[in-house]
């Protein structure tokens, strides 16, 4: 069973579009708090605040050089809260995507059906 | 428009979806309430039916879905009961599925922008963080998981997900 405490928290820190963002740049490979704040508009502190977040809820960890401390993900994280929620997700993206083509042909027959 | 589904969990007991669609809200609430739409995409894997999918669109009146497995014949169903209409701004209703503890009280809001599309939000409400968490867990069509991978590949090849 899923310890409920990390699970709000993993909760928690995957409800901010950034740290969402962030996991998916970790997600390719470690990288220090400089380089995460380069393609995100935000300050560094404010990009640390976000790992201290994730780092809490156990999604990331960080090195222990003291001068870089590079953020990399969590493997066992990966495969548990995050990975349902993505699994989640993308069964929604399914259906939509079906949604996207039934609204799509219902259009273009509306569209024939004022042109007679 | 994005197309990106966002999943959040808003609170202990809720999840919201939401994701952006190119129709107006007047069509994508049709394609939630009337069967002959919601059989368009509301459908289940290949090699699977859906032999039920009747709507009675009224406060208090009922919904049911069942879809089945063309090979091994299991089958799986969603019902609940209309709470709210105000067509095509808001829909409320209860869901049942099977195999889940309690029901979950689904709330959609269909917000069109002046260009004509219309955002979607789902707010799923459970009656406990444990059946909360069993629905993210389990997927929203849970018997249904193993055969996901075969949709994936139908989307691919059909190209509908693009």
């Amino acid at each position: 069973m899923v310890d409920t405490k990390r699970l709000d928290a993993a909760f928690f820190a995957l409800s901010d579009p950034t740290r969402r963002a962030i996991l998916m740049r970790l997600a390719s490979g470690e990288a220090t708090v400089r380089e995460l704040t380069e393609p995100f508009e935000v300050s560094q502190p404010a990009i640390s605040r976000h790992l201290k977040v994730l780092e809490d809820a156990g999604l990331i960890r960080r090195g222990r050089d003291a001068q870089r401390r590079p953020a990399r993900l969590e493997e066992k994280a990966m495969t548990g809260v995050l990975a349902w929620i993505e699994r989640y997700r993308k069964q929604w993206e399914r259906a939509y995507a079906r949604l996207d083509a039934a609204l799509a042909a219902e259009q273009k027959l509306q569209k024939k059906g004022n042109l007679r | 428009v994005n197309k990106t589904v966002d999943v959040t969990t808003p609170s202990e007991q809720e999840i919201l979806v939401t994701r952006a669609f190119d129709a107006p809200a007047q069509l994508v609430f049709d394609f939630h309430t009337k069967p002959e739409h919601v059989r368009k995409w509301l459908l289940g894997p290949p090699g699977w039916s859906m032999p039920v999918c009747t709507i009675d669109l009224k406060v208090g009146g009922r919904y049911e879905y069942v879809w089945r497995s063309d090979e091994d014949g299991n089958q799986f169903g969603v019902q609940g009961e209309f709470r709210e209409i105000a067509k095509p701004a808001r829909l409320v209703h209860t869901e049942r599925m099977d195999g889940a503890p309690g029901e979950a009280l689904c709330t959609l809001a269909f917000e069109e922008s002046a260009d004509g599309k219309t955002t979607l939000r789902t707010l799923m409400h459970f009656s406990t963080k444990e059946a909360r968490d069993m629905a993210l867990e389990s997927g929203m069509t849970d018997g249904m998981a193993a055969s996901y991978d075969r949709l994936e590949e139908y989307l691919r090849t059909t190209n509908a997900g693009a």
